[in-house]
């Protein structure tokens, strides 16, 4: 049964497929109506151009989109990472001023490109926060078993407020260059981001695919009971995906706060809950748990990024692009919706209904 | 009689415990400032939260369906910006409003209709339907745009007096609200359509094979809180009179909470819009809390609503521990 | 009594086909006013696609349904309760957070200036309970009720609002006790008397011969034929179903007897006085290496508790545990597998099968449990323990990569027994394994189990069904109301164990 599937049909069937399908359009629309946007160039030894742009923009979402795909394959979610980013660049820009344990501070000791707090231990407080709010969330939904989404709904609300309150309601801006790094330095022409990207991704994926967690988290996401008469700890599995999207959302919130220059409690991270959840749905795990596709999710934030440059170079309004976005989620809800799959299903049945014929 | 009034207790113990506390909040606060003892400050609650009860109402009812409507505060952003453009260019306010009512039910309805029948998560979809009413309230204005028409200013400057206070006052958009409450309170007790609602939420598939309209009520349910978003921001545009498509930040998170703490559960079949009266007057407390303060900063009332509604969630959790046990 | 003025429902030709499910083919079946009429068969008979095209959930490819003598066509399921077709299914699907009266009425309810009329309502819905003999307070939430009184409250909805010429019972008594079962049996009968024609489907052979007039068999989407129940005898009717004779059931029997070599001598498990406050007095019980206990009693007796305490699902608060003459002190799931404890839970859908995952993920799942996150077998090896038990226990699936969803009732219990039997279990709690499968299926489990137990694995057996747990098991313990009453040798008589489950012993 499985030989006689053929090749179109299997790749059809594949998690990847629609996806792409998605993001060719994207650029397809992109050759013909904006021609220069696959122009990249070389400047100062780092490659430019918009598709470096999506990629450099997209990083912090990437990641954000494989912490939540765990959360969402075990049919939570996680509705608190934009607030966990702002809290991780809150904390990260807070240990850098270098007004910190200052009796004196003036304006020309805040501006300094200085920091008293060696920057390994800046970041290593940034991924702890993080993490910090992955463990409260996974504690909230594996042992005081409330629903996901109220449970990180909390956060979510709580969060803004607590990045606030680290850097006392100010919007802080960052002067220390090493900092800068992270979202805008660049190994061998490439943003760092990218290879921070690449790095958490093949975590991930040795984590699911080379450890039995994989297999407990889809098996948690189909049925916590059957999982848990099985003998796996179904609430050490979701403390694990909770606490691990906690870390993802630190390690945007780092290069988020890096690459604008500043932390601010309201903005650091804002809508990255709906635009990581949409990533995730773009990639065809489903909102109620079960299988995923990490790969799928990466492209998802990919797809959201390459569309959002696109409607710049289109020259949208950066405000009135969050309509573009909404068709862009509309038309991705009809694509992913029964009728639509049984529609394709039978247009490309009819061509090989020589090989697609059940049993 | 006994035998009556454990089962009640039982049956809505969350919303009574929404009630309690929210008397509870409101002494605290008044031992704590005295100024919070007039009745003024009291009837503030409803001028200040007129728009958030109004949306909280129709959030009701889609949380009691299993749903949610993410989209709430983008239509009260796209209302206020449509009311004001519309106003600016001399369009008859009595036309306006009923327009912008028609435009959130479409809205709502379309939202609803797509949930159902494309079988989406209602997150996906309303949160799109955010992200478009935000859109397109930029589209229409990218400031905020003034209103100057004599309707409104009167609308909004109105005071009702409140019979037996003297001196107290509320304006007339915030009777907005209680009545909707009203309404609604009929309309869940003792219509079909709200025992379907209820229905639907405890199990969908019973309910359909129950023979009841479920696509159609849960079509409806959507609709409604479309309905209250653009009244909502209706009221919005007078309070404020202006309009803008960045107004009510993170509005559907203050509703969401409100209904939550109110005793409504988000998995649905359980909860009423008198328990989200009080959650929407409690977030209304802890904001006036913070105000008489002065110095604790704003960032309080998210952490405090957040606090607030992770107490409420053990609460319900208890209750309904206790329930299932009995 | 079957006269052809009477037929109430006709249904002619019936086909219908759908990928990978069984269809039916060309199906005759009819109902008369005043009947009760058994539709029996096998899982995958076809027996609730029938039901599905009786109710309009699908429609036929071809063949006709009349119903009082006008050809009608089914068109939803609202049209046919329209048409006077009402359903009540086993897991009730009514809405436990509205009133009983509500549960009743909606959709029908009386009005008064536009809005419910409560006291209408609520005197409309006593009433029609209490044509049902029933008295309950009907402006509870139905969720307050039991199951049994739930149930009720289905059928009265069904002819109250539907006002039902056709009630279809599907698998009501599944969760219903003996009692329960009987008080419904009446309200069928008297149902009955008023000239309404009911479809009854059930696994209980025993309630078949209680109350049916009629017998219609399907057999893999055919029908088999319609009967009268009082001149079909029973061994012929499993014949029909099986549509083999019944020798693979006398085997089991007979494996049983050359069974018989339990070595008293070495305990496998041992409670002494085990009991969890609230759900199950202490007990005591030991099982032997070789030797199969069964578990009588009825659902609610406390068995499946009984089971959970063993397997660490839930923590018992008094008495003790051994293994093996080792004391037990920390319980839960993972603990019991690791000692060497398996359980096939009660409930296959809700707590057995991971349906979205492979059958060879379901195999591996509790192995790979024991050996933790980061011992992760390799696939090949994965597949090959996959594929060793689809050959031991002849899972019929082209291959161990389908979804475990899309097999069988009696498929997914063998790839559950398959996952724990690859932990390499020395006790077995198999807590009705055979519930909900055909009989082919469920004489193959047995004769596994008796199998196993000759391999040197203890096992204990909870069955509903009486015969089964007689004839697999060396001993049977008998359960009452959430107590341990009585143990038996396994050649006890079955009069002896209804006696004492009903408490007369």
């Amino acid at each position: 049964m499985k030989e006689n599937k053929s090749l179109l049909k299997r790749f059809r069937e594949n998690r990847l497929f629609w996806p792409l399908v998605a993001l060719a359009l994207i650029l397809l629309a992109d050759a013909i109506f904006a021609p220069g946007f696959f122009k990249i160039g070389i400047l100062d030894g780092h490659l430019y151009g918009n598709l470096v742009d999506v990629f450099n923009n997209s990083a912090p979402l990437m990641l954000v989109a494989i912490g939540m795909t765990l959360v969402i394959a075990t049919g939570g979610v996680d509705l608190s990472v934009g607030a966990v980013i702002a809290i991780s660049a809150a904390m990260g820009a807070v240990l850098i001023n270098p007004a910190l344990g200052n009796r004196l501070i003036s304006n020309e000791i805040l501006t300094k490109d200085a920091t008293n707090t060696p920057l390994g231990l800046i970041v290593l407080a940034d991924l702890a926060a993080g993490t910090l709010c992955g463990l409260w969330n996974g504690f909230l939904v594996s042992r005081g078993k409330i629903q996901p989404m109220v449970a990180t709904l909390i956060l979510m609300v709580a969060g803004r407020g607590i990045a606030q309150l680290i850097t006392n309601g100010q919007i802080m801006t960052i002067y220390y260059t090493p900092y800068f790094f992270f979202g805008n330095g660049f190994i061998l022409g490439i943003p760092v981001a990218i290879y921070i990207v690449a790095f958490v991704y093949l975590i991930a994926w040795v984590l699911v695919r080379k450890t039995s967690i994989g297999l407990f988290i889809e098996a948690v996401g189909t049925n916590a009971k059957s999982t848990y008469y099985s003998g796996i700890s179904e609430k050490n599995i979701k403390l694990f995906v909770y606490v691990f999207c906690g870390f993802c959302a630190a390690i945007a919130g780092l290069i988020l706060s890096s690459y604008v220059h500043s932390a601010d409690g309201n903005n650091n991270g804002l809508n990255y809950e709906l635009d990581a959840i949409l990533a995730v749905v773009i990639g065809g795990t489903l909102m109620r748990g079960g299988r995923f596709s990490l790969l799928s999710s990466v492209v998802g934030a990919l797809i959201i990024w390459t569309f959002t440059i696109t409607m710049y170079t289109f020259g949208v309004p950066a405000n009135a692009l969050l309509a573009g976005r909404a068709v862009l989620v509309l038309v991705v809800i009809i694509l992913y919706s029964d009728y639509a799959r049984r529609f394709m299903n039978r247009v490309f049945e009819r061509k090989g209904s020589q090989h697609g014929t059940a049993n | 009689m006994a035998q009556r009034i454990k089962p009640f207790l039982v049956n809505n113990g969350p919303m009574l415990t929404a009630i309690v506390v929210f008397i509870l909040v409101y002494m605290v606060g008044g031992l704590l400032y005295p100024n919070m003892q007039k009745p003024q400050v009291f009837f503030n609650l409803f001028i200040n939260t007129a728009s958030l009860m109004i949306v909280s109402i129709g959030m009701t009812f889609v949380i009691i369906t299993k749903g949610i409507d993410l989209s709430v505060a983008g239509m009260i952003a796209l209302t206020s910006a449509a009311s004001a453009s519309l106003l600016a260019h001399g369009t008859n306010p009595f036309v306006v409003m009923p327009l912008m009512l028609v435009m959130g039910i479409v809205f709502g309805f379309t939202l609803g209709s797509i949930i159902h029948f494309l079988k989406v998560e209602p997150f996906v979809v309303t949160l799109m339907g955010l992200f478009f009413a935000r859109g397109m309230a930029y589209v229409i204005t990218l400031e905020a745009l003034p209103i100057n028409d004599a309707v409104y200013r009167f609308l909004a400057l109105t005071k009702v007096h409140i019979p037996f206070f003297e001196k107290a006052y509320v304006y007339i958009p915030s009777l907005v609200g209680p009545i909707l409450l009203l309404v609604v309170i009929y309309l869940s007790f003792f219509t079909r359509f709200g025992r379907t609602v209820y229905a639907i939420g405890n199990n969908e598939q019973s309910a359909r094979l129950m023979g009841l309209p479920v696509g159609r009520t849960k079509i409806i349910v959507y609709a409604f809180s479309g309905f209250c978003s653009a009244l909502a921001g209706v009221v919005w545009s007078i309070s404020l009179l202006s309009g803008y498509g960045g107004y009510a930040p993170g509005m559907e998170l203050d509703a969401i909470a409100s209904v939550v703490i109110g005793g409504t559960l988000l998995t649905g079949g359980v909860g009423n819009v008198i328990g989200t009266l009080f959650g929407v007057l409690i977030n209304g407390t802890i904001v006036s809390i913070l105000q008489f303060n002065g110095t604790l900063s704003s960032w309080w009332t998210r952490i405090g609503v957040g606090v607030l509604t992770l107490i409420f969630i053990g609460v319900q959790s208890l209750f309904y521990m206790r329930k299932k046990h009995s | 009594m079957t006269n052809p003025n009477d037929s109430l429902l006709i249904m002619k030709g019936i086909s219908i086909t759908f990928p990978g499910v069984n269809a039916l083919q060309n199906v005759d079946f009819s109902l008369n006013r005043g009947e009760i009429h058994a539709l029996m068969g096998e899982n995958g008979a076809g027996k609730s696609t029938l039901i599905k095209i009786l109710t309009g959930v699908e429609h036929p490819d071809s063949g006709s349904i009349e119903i009082d003598g006008k050809l009608v066509q089914v068109r939803s399921p609202q049209h046919s309760q329209e048409i006077g077709i009402s359903t009540v299914y086993q897991d009730i699907n009514l809405c436990t957070n509205i009133s009983v009266a509500e549960n009743i009425m909606l959709g029908h309810e009386p009005h008064r200036f536009g809005s419910i009329d409560q006291r209408k309502m609520n005197g409309f819905a006593r009433h029609a309970l209490s044509k049902l003999d029933i008295d309950i307070d009907v402006t509870q939430p139905l969720g307050n009720y039991s199951v049994a009184i739930q149930q009720m409250v289905a059928i009265a909805r069904s002819l109250e609002i539907a006002s039902a010429k056709i009630l279809i019972l599907d698998e009501p008594t599944s969760s219903l006790d003996v009692n329960e079962a009987n008080q419904l049996f009446n309200v069928m009968r008297k149902l009955k008397g008023e000239g309404i024609g009911i479809i009854f489907i059930t696994h209980f052979l025993d309630q078949v011969y209680q109350v049916s007039d009629r017998i219609t068999v399907l057999r893999n989407g055919m029908l088999v034929g319609t009967f009268s129940t009082a001149s079909l005898p029973r061994i012929e009717l499993i014949a029909k179903m099986l549509g083999r004779t019944i020798t693979e059931l006398d085997q089991v029997s007979k494996a049983k007897v050359s069974g018989e070599k339990v070595d008293t001598q070495e305990c496998m498990l041992e409670a002494e006085g085990l009991g969890r406050t609230g759900s199950l007095d202490g007990f005591d019980l030991k099982l032997h290496a070789n030797e199969v206990v069964g578990i009588a009693g009825l659902l609610g007796s406390g068995r499946t508790e009984m089971a959970n305490l063993l397997f660490g699902i839930d923590t018992p608060d008094k008495g003790s545990l051994k293994l093996k003459s080792k004391r037990v002190d920390r319980f839960s799931p993972l603990q019991s597998i690791e000692n060497g404890i398996a359980l096939c839970p009660e409930d296959r859908k809700d707590e057995g099968i991971v349906g979205d995952l492979t059958i060879r993920e379901n195999i591996i799942l509790a192995l790979q449990a024991r050996l933790g996150w980061f011992k992760f077998l390799s696939l090949q090896k994965q597949s090959e323990i996959a594929q060793q038990y689809i050959d031991l226990l002849g899972i019929a699936t082209p291959s161990a990569e389908q979804l475990v969803k899309n097999l069988s009732g009696g498929n997914q219990q063998k790839v559950i027994l398959a996952r724990w039997l690859a932990t390499n279990p020395q006790i077995l709690i198999l807590d009705e394994p055979t519930r909900g499968i055909d009989v082919g299926a469920k004489a193959e489990i047995q004769k596994l189990v008796l199998k196993l137990a000759e391999e040197g694995i203890s096992c204990l057996f909870i069955s509903s069904e009486l015969e089964e747990v007689l004839r697999i098991s060396h001993r049977v313990a008998v359960m009452r109301d959430h107590k341990k009453v009585a143990e038996y040798p396994g050649d006890v008589d079955d009069q002896t164990i209804i006696q004492t489950m009903a408490g007369n012993l």
